[in-house]
């Protein structure tokens, strides 16, 4: 059967194209690769190879024709024990004519697309705790959640600079070399964007792994592999590739180390589907967190801060201490005004209820806990409590979290706010090394106080 | 037909040198060589097939096509075992193909159908085969080489015997995490092959204008005590016996191992690429003297294994098989919608 050669689209843009030259002629053999044409759009000029074999039986659009559309018949092949005559037939014509689409090539039709994406499904809270508690600093949290996940998965490993001979640059890995041996705690060299990938890797192959970054500012080194390969790979294989690894480490400021230390990523990573991002305060959730993100299959950005992992807490004396991923905490339960903040901002939001209270002021603070996949839920319950919001976070404050919370409560709980949200963040700038300056700079707890006041509309 | 020699040339990295031979037929058995024969053949019509259909608008985005380096991910892939792993670029359907993956599924992919291997989410650039460890499919220069080195470094971790073939543009060996994974890899006797992919041209560019010592990209590996060599990429069976070698070194616990494969892309970069870089007689010289297909089909008439008339029944076989994964690429159905809301994540709860 004749076969017709069809003008082709060169880039996904194209609609039509001047056929510039025919490099063959009627009656020349044509094989599978052979340049034929020469096609010029407003871009450039390109060479239209033939992807048949076959007799050039007629050519349909001379050279010289302007403005030939995608699909038009240019040329018919002929096979073998063919010839021109058969053409007539057919009725082959000389010119451009409408496009002809094979009936084939339309796809077919599906119901238009829902509009929203479904819902989240609800997490439920892990269970009050009721039994033995002992009291750990949360570096002493991380490193037992990181040991019994490790006892429990023989695919559990850590990676990471100085994670372990040194025992971890802020010694949160203490320990485990001993336990697990070289085999399992693993120290890399300073080569972040490769050993996140490595990591990513070993994941796709079915390993566990946790990567400790020795601080959250170095991935931006990685942040590639972090975002493109362990993010997207499960929805762009289809669910094929799973990513199951945890990239934690402190992140937002720690103390004087100034602006290329201290940056805060909750809202970086957030901002990921595929990525989960979890970023605790207190020591019995970041042991019962991390505990989950290992378990997870999904990649988990867990992000730490450098002064909290000296602080104290009371955590459960048991080993199978698991907090959800994506459920957050009332930590102070309160009536006039709800306080959301994560990390070390949930702190200060106590020290300022504890302010607030003399004042007459109860506030309920919230831990978020989770970054990603929010807990709106409730932040909203409260909302519809307290009719007031405040968000506090180290992050700055152009479409930080609080940008993020002000959006949800405005297309959730619009009708209960008896104030705008108010948002306490970072200060707009590179964080500065001078003490006055860094205090200037960052959430403290008179701030989240005044903030609080003015949603309540008390000075 | 010229047929050049084909050669092997090893850097002088200690301990492991590559030796300097003609690939021989002679040691590869008839069917072995018709079946190497029947695999380019197939990329090479399913290549020409996803040119035609992008060139009718089924095919959208980019689409970087593999016609001329045939050789290399064939002959490659004819040196491991089920177990072996193989991760790559977004010049990738050969590796697919190679693998053992379905065309009909590659080519629904390339369509933007619910059929394809990534139901259609994916594309050209981001196609995966759990089941035929093939892991991608990566749409960043250089990306796929730490995730090639991570898997080999979970085939160590398992105590497995088995080795990541982790391919790479000549483009790609200029991006640093390339070498960052090269220090890992040696620095724990990782199995990975590297291997590089010379096509002359990073889209638009000569390795020459890109590449310091751009003849010897075989050598990148040296200052890691990474051995490499530098193979006919255009010649099935030097491929096949360079890659023979290092692949049974890396299972022996030897470690990584870096081959330079020196071929060619008929095509452009991508479909919408002009080609203006080069000459039109640069691009023939290598289709009439080095085509990696033509020089085994001559070889194969020369040696008696086959005549014409076999021939053309492996192309008819070829071609059915293209056409067939053409048609179903046509006629599946694009992704159902509730699709877009699907394999974003996994549930934790049924995960565990």
């Amino acid at each position: 059967m004749p076969i017709e050669m069809l003008m082709p689209a060169l880039s996904p843009t194209m609609t039509e194209g001047k056929l510039a030259k025919w490099l063959k002629s009627e009656g020349d053999e044509i094989s599978a690769g052979d340049v034929v044409a020469e096609i010029e759009t407003d871009k450039a000029t390109m060479e239209v190879e033939a992807v048949d074999e076959g007799l050039l039986g007629r050519i349909l659009v001379p050279e010289g024709a302007e403005n030939v559309a995608v699909n038009t018949p240019i040329a018919i092949l002929l096979g073998e024990g063919e010839d021109a005559s058969s053409l007539d037939v057919s009725g082959g014509n000389s010119g451009g004519g409408q496009p002809e689409i094979p009936a084939t090539s339309d796809p077919v039709p599906c119901a238009p697309a829902p509009a929203a994406a479904p819902a989240v499904a609800e997490v439920e809270a892990e269970a009050e705790w009721s039994g033995p508690t002992m009291t750990l600093t949360v570096r002493e949290a991380l490193r037992d959640a990181m040991a019994e996940e490790m006892r429990r998965d023989g695919r559990v490993f850590l990676m990471g600079e100085e994670v372990a001979q040194y025992q971890g640059a802020y010694k949160v890995s203490q320990g485990l070399l001993e336990e697990f041996g070289d085999k399992r705690v693993i120290d890399t060299p300073i080569t972040e964007h490769g050993f996140a990938g490595l990591a990513a890797g070993a994941a796709m192959y079915g390993l566990r792994p946790i990567v400790e970054f020795m601080t959250f500012n170095f991935a931006m080194q990685a942040i590639d592999q972090i975002i493109n390969s362990s993010g997207k790979t499960l929805y762009m294989s289809g669910g094929q590739i799973q990513n199951p690894i945890v990239f934690r480490g402190p992140n937002g400021a720690a103390a004087r180390v100034a602006a290329q230390h201290s940056q805060e990523y909750s809202s970086w990573y957030g901002q990921v589907p595929g990525l989960k991002v979890v970023s605790p305060w207190s020591a019995a959730d970041a042991k019962g967190l991390l505990k989950s993100a290992i378990r997870d299959p999904n990649p988990v950005i867990f992000l730490e801060n450098e002064i909290l992992y000296g602080q104290s807490f009371e955590v459960p004396d048991t080993d199978d201490w698991l907090v959800p991923i994506g459920k957050a905490k009332v930590v102070r339960p309160g009536s006039d005004v709800t306080i959301v903040a994560h990390s070390i901002c949930v702190g200060k939001s106590l020290e300022a209820a504890k302010v607030l209270a003399e004042e007459g002021i109860d506030a309920e603070v919230i831990d978020l806990r989770t970054i990603r996949p929010m807990d709106t839920q409730t932040i909203v319950q409260s909302l519809q409590k307290t009719t007031r919001l405040v968000s506090v976070e180290e992050g700055w404050p152009f479409a930080g979290i609080g940008a993020e919370l002000a959006a949800v409560m405005m297309e959730q709980a619009f009708d209960w706010l008896d104030a705008p949200v108010a948002r306490v963040c970072a200060a707009d700038v590179p964080l500065p090394y001078a003490a006055n300056l860094e205090a200037l700079a960052l959430p403290q707890p008179d701030d989240v106080a005044a903030a609080a006041k003015q949603v309540c509309y008390r000075s | 037909m010229a047929t050049r020699r084909a050669t092997t040339k090893a850097s002088k990295t200690p301990s492991r040198r590559s030796g300097s031979k003609k690939a021989s037929a002679s040691k590869v058995s008839k069917a072995e060589l018709l079946e190497l024969y029947r695999e380019m053949l197939l990329i090479r019509r399913f290549e020409e097939k996803a040119g035609q259909m992008y060139g009718m608008g089924l095919i959208g985005g980019f689409c970087h096509l593999y016609i001329g380096q045939e050789a290399v991910v064939v002959g490659m892939q004819a040196c491991i075992d089920a177990g072996d792993t193989v991760v790559t670029s977004y010049r990738d359907h050969g590796h697919m193909l190679a693998c053992g993956m379905d065309p009909k599924g590659v080519m629904a992919e390339l369509t933007g159908r619910r059929t394809g291997y990534s139901k259609g989410k994916g594309g050209s650039m981001h196609m995966f085969s759990r089941e035929k460890n093939f892991f991608g499919g990566h749409g960043i220069v250089g990306a796929q080489v730490p995730i090639g080195t991570g898997i080999s470094f979970a085939h160590k971790y398992l105590d497995e015997k088995a080795v990541c073939l982790t391919y790479m543009g000549e483009g790609a060996v200029n991006q640093g995490q390339v070498y960052e994974s090269f220090n890992m890899s040696a620095l724990w006797q990782l199995p990975t092959i590297y291997i590089i992919e010379n096509n002359r041209y990073g889209m638009g560019t000569s390795v020459e204008r890109a590449a310091a010592k751009a003849t010897e990209l075989y050598n990148r590996g040296q200052a890691y005590g990474i051995p490499g060599a530098q193979v006919d990429g255009m010649d099935v069976l030097a491929v096949k016996e360079a890659g023979a070698k290092v692949v049974a070194d890396a299972k022996a616990g030897k470690g990584p191992y870096i081959l330079e494969m020196q071929t060619y892309r008929y095509r452009g970069h991508s479909m919408s690429d002009p080609a203006k870089y080069r000459t039109r007689d640069e691009v023939q010289k290598m289709r009439s003297e080095q085509d990696p297909i033509e020089r085994l089909r001559q070889s194969l008439l020369e040696d008696g294994h086959i005549d014409e008339a076999g021939l053309k029944d492996i192309d008819k076989d070829v071609k059915a098989i293209v056409s067939e994964a053409a048609e179903f690429a046509q006629n599946s159905p694009e992704p159902d919608p509730s699709e877009l809301w699907t394999d974003v994540y996994l549930d934790a709860q049924a995960a565990q």
